[in-house]
């Protein structure tokens, strides 16, 4: 088809939506029923739709986390009908479209939900555990204005496409909404995977992996059960085989380091 | 309503040759001993490249350092966005490039509407920033050889673009991120998110602090510092529809403003040629295609007025390579302004595409076929698969329908040399400063300029407040943090008691429409001056009726957003007296009274070759502003139309 316009008369809707006060509040659906949404709209534009409605209701609109909606900033944090950022394969919510669901249909909106990432207010969480995590080990450190020129550093072209697949990750938390036990081991992976894939990342391999995974635990993230529940939901398609790197990575580091506390401690 | 007055801006230019300049002044700008840097507490205000990228190189040199970010986490700052790529003068593929040529070229891509001076640092600086970004991991392109790989972009011929696939701002800003939050877990960094900037706060004069807003609990809070850094980046989203993300916004530079920070050329606008169109009353954003597509893609519109039939049925002879025809030596890749000026005259001749006729074809067959899918999926992959999820089109098949949407803005706080504005203390960097691209950016050079000034203007030049300047001991007890307080409590009080019947994205969608119909692509003076009484009818309006549920002392979306459409009324009048006084074309800033007999740009560099920077004087039905102008003067690049043919 060709087209990106309005159809005629648009989709009816149930919507089941999360609400929740604060952090501490309880939190329940409620139920809102929309008219004549056009197939075309994004999700997130569906959900404006209801939010207009409801102000114009005197209700209190929902809340949600959203902002580039083009799919790159990672704010979306809904689970669709079950599934995070719904049904597309690799496709965060903003992308979604209304094509994708059918007249007549009833979806359910909740919050990622995860120990680690407490419910804000509504469909909006916290996921500043992985802020944390990045601020353990997820870097290199260089100071500014002291790098070689660029060209000095001659990186294979499969380690750099590599390293690109797994530093594509926007941190929404999909992976570890969709796991069974809420294990961030594929964002985690993904960071230790780009960084390590990298000759400017080989100086910190060990106390990175030790320094992130430590923090991991201790934010309160499971631990992956091979499940493969992360790579299904990921908007960016990140593959499995970052996590397998990342028990590489850690399995040697542990062998030859010392405490990770220690190492990462260190100066 | 404005009081024309001269006197002259002090830009802080050094003298003396060019190339010299930078590391002359970097010679003059007093030192801050090592070991009192730790004594002075700099506050940074967004995390985008600018503001991460300051916030890692202050903190590095010893500062005391403070962000406040208005997402949940600063990766998701709209820096991350970006997508084709970020230049710089390294001359890798040995196609003739240097530091002079990138200079030139911005200087003429901006239509002679920037300052040299500034501009040649960018292009010196542009080759260490790469340096830096490699060296933090950046995964630019490769190629097989191990090598940097290069492409082109719009406006440039020769390759200097480097690029990350089609993420390239997602992998710099990545990287800064990363620098910064080595700061966060090393102490060095206090990062305080969902924070929004509300007011700024001077005392004696200089800039001391600001209010935020915390915005999950809504408590108002006070900060305290000895330098404000603005890196809150551009308005773009006064048109309501841009490619801008959404919490993107002008308050921070707004509140600064009206605390006495001078405005500079708030009508230089950026239309992108590249972006899907609009496609029904629903829309909340516009999409970008990276114009890095148009190194590959062909545009073109049916020769025919009214052809409607599917693309894959107009045979060659009667497709209008437009942008081929008029510039043959710049074909497809001349600069935005002209890219998109020349579509909407497509669509205003009735020749635009697609069922609004508001498009243009950008074709990819004739690469596909010369290159083969592969190569262009590797290029492109991300761009095409983001195109069909929006369009249900695939552009393999499909010539992409796209059409020019607001994406930058040149304009900005004005800053001198230092990217200082005019309240001393009070440092502007990224997209959120007025000063390097003059009436129009050219491809690739917002990533550029961002960690320019973040990465090694500012660690220069901000010793010269702290060192040059006796700054006593302020704390948020000082009167002036109780006052500033009171009129943010008051501004939030009142939009919440409007207690009226529209929305505040309902008022931001027709201020929106006003503005892309008026001071959009092409402006008169006949629609200026309508739009003006447009926008303050609906200013008073949305005080009269906007309605905004819920209380102050939670997360309240619908609060945020109105005090910042609130924000962008108050500009957009700016923007209409600042397009309505500039009575010449440059660069985006398209005048129909001043234009060629080809219908580009016309400037008059006798009247207004200068920075038109605004002051504000007072609130009222019709706000009043004063002019003041920065004289621009050309000693290296002779003033000249420009010509792309």
């Amino acid at each position: 088809m060709s087209g990106g316009h309005d159809n005629h008369g648009g989709l009816n809707l149930t919507l089941h939506v999360w609400r929740q006060k604060n952090c501490e509040a309880e939190g329940h659906f409620e139920t809102y029923a929309l008219h004549g949404i056009s197939e075309h709209c994004s999700f997130l534009e569906m959900l404006d739709q209801l939010n207009e409605q409801l102000l114009s209701e005197g209700r209190e609109p929902v809340a949600f986390d959203h902002d580039c909606r083009e799919g790159i900033c990672g704010s979306c944090s809904l689970v669709i009908n079950g599934q995070a950022h719904g049904p597309d394969r690799e496709t965060a919510t903003c992308q979604l479209h209304m094509r994708r669901f059918h007249d007549g249909q009833t979806i359910y909106v909740e919050p990622f939900r995860a120990q680690a990432f407490p419910i804000v207010r509504d469909l909006v969480c916290d996921r500043s555990a992985f802020d944390r995590i990045i601020a353990r080990g997820g870097f290199v450190s260089v100071n500014t204005g002291s790098p070689q020129d660029a060209n000095a550093i001659l990186i294979p072209k499969e380690a750099a496409d590599l390293a690109m697949d797994a530093a594509a990750c926007i941190g929404c938390g999909a992976c570890v909404a969709a796991c069974p036990n809420a294990a961030a081991m594929l964002f985690v992976g993904a960071k230790i995977s780009h960084l390590s894939l990298l000759p400017q990342g080989q100086p910190e391999r060990r106390r990175r992996v030790l320094a992130m995974v430590e923090q991991m635990d201790k934010e309160g993230f499971g631990n992956c059960g091979n499940i493969y529940e992360c790579e299904a939901a990921c908007p960016k398609g990140i593959s499995v085989e970052n996590i397998a790197r990342l028990n590489k990575e850690y399995l040697g580091a542990s062998l030859t380091a010392r405490p990770a506390s220690e190492a990462a401690g260190g100066f | 309503m404005t009081t024309p007055t001269t006197p002259i801006l002090d830009s802080k230019c050094p003298s003396g040759p060019m190339s010299e300049r930078w590391s002359k002044h970097r010679f003059e700008l007093k030192l801050v001993n090592p070991a009192n840097k730790r004594k002075f507490h700099v506050l940074v205000v967004g995390t985008g490249l600018a503001g991460a990228s300051a916030a890692a190189s202050l903190a590095e040199l010893g500062y005391r350092v403070t962000v406040l970010c208005i997402h949940d986490t600063p990766r998701r700052a709209h820096s991350i966005a970006a997508q084709g790529g970020i230049n710089a003068a390294k001359n890798y593929p040995n196609d003739g490039d240097s530091v002079r040529r990138l200079f030139y070229d911005t200087v003429k891509g901006g239509d002679y509407r920037a300052r040299e001076s500034n501009v040649h640092r960018l292009a010196e600086v542009s080759t260490s920033i790469i340096d830096q970004c490699v060296a933090q991991g950046v995964p630019f392109a490769r190629e097989y050889g191990g090598l940097l790989d290069n492409r082109s972009f719009g406006g440039a011929q020769v390759s200097r673009t480097f690029y990350a696939r089609g993420q390239t701002g997602q992998q710099l800003l990545l990287g800064a991120y990363q620098s910064m939050m080595r700061h966060v877990g090393l102490g060095k960094v206090t990062l305080l998110p969902r924070r929004e900037m509300l007011d700024l706060v001077l005392v004696d004069g200089i800039a001391r602090g600001v209010i935020a807003r915390e915005l999950t609990t809504g408590a108002v809070e006070r900060y305290a510092a000895d330098a404000v850094l603005l890196a809150t980046g551009g308005y773009g989203n006064v048109f309501f529809l841009s490619t801008n993300a959404k919490f993107s916004n002008t308050t921070a530079i707004w509140r600064a403003h009206k605390r006495g920070a001078l405005f500079g050329n708030p009508c230089f606008t950026q239309i992108h040629p590249t972006c899907i169109p609009v496609s029904g009353s629903y829309q909340s954003k516009l999409t970008l295609m990276s114009e890095s597509l148009r190194n590959d893609g062909r545009v073109w519109v049916p020769k025919h007025k009214g052809d409607r039939r599917s693309p894959d049925q107009i045979p060659e002879d009667e497709r209008d390579y437009y942008l081929e025809r008029i510039y043959p030596s710049f074909g497809n890749l001349v600069p935005r302004d002209i890219a998109s000026r020349r579509a909407k005259e497509m669509a205003d001749l009735g020749r635009g595409v697609g069922e609004s006729g508001m498009a243009v074809y950008l074709d990819f067959r004739d690469a596909i076929a010369r290159d083969g899918a592969p190569r262009i999926r590797e290029r492109y992959g991300n761009l095409f698969q983001m195109y069909e999820r929006i369009t249900a089109d695939d552009p393999y098949k499909v010539p992409m329908r796209i059409y020019p949407a607001v994406h930058y803005t040149m304009g900005g706080l004005w800053v001198d040399y230092n990217l200082e504005s005019t309240i001393p203390g009070l440092f502007v960097l990224g997209e959120a400063n007025f000063s390097d691209h003059g009436a129009n950016r050219l491809g690739a050079s917002a990533l550029m300029q961002g960690l320019a000034d973040g990465y090694f203007v500012i660690p220069s030049t901000i010793g010269a407040h702290f060192a040059g300047r006796k700054l006593g001991a302020v704390t948020t007890d000082h009167p002036s943090f109780a006052a500033a307080e009171r009129d943010v409590q008051g501004r939030l009080g009142k939009l919440l008691s409007i207690d009226g019947r529209r929305s505040a994205d309902d008022f931001h969608r027709e201020l929106g429409l006003v503005m892309w119909n008026h001071c959009g692509m092409a402006r008169n003076e006949k629609g200026l001056k309508s739009a003006l009484g447009t926008i303050r009818g609906l200013r008073a309006q949305f005080w009269e009726n906007l309605r905004v549920l819920g209380t102050g002392e939670e997360l309240n979306r619908e609060l945020e957003k109105a005090g910042r459409v609130a924000d962008f009324i108050e500009l957009a009048e700016l923007m209409v007296i600042d397009a309505e006084h500039r009575r010449e074309s440059c660069g985006g800033h398209f005048r129909e009274e001043s234009q060629t007999p080809e219908g580009e740009a016309l400037r008059d560099d006798a009247s207004y070759a200068y920075v038109a920077a605004w002051q504000h004087a007072s609130d009222g039905p019709a706000m009043g502003w004063n002019l003041h102008r920065e004289p621009l003067t050309f000693e290296e690049v002779k003033l000249t139309q420009r010509s792309y043919k």
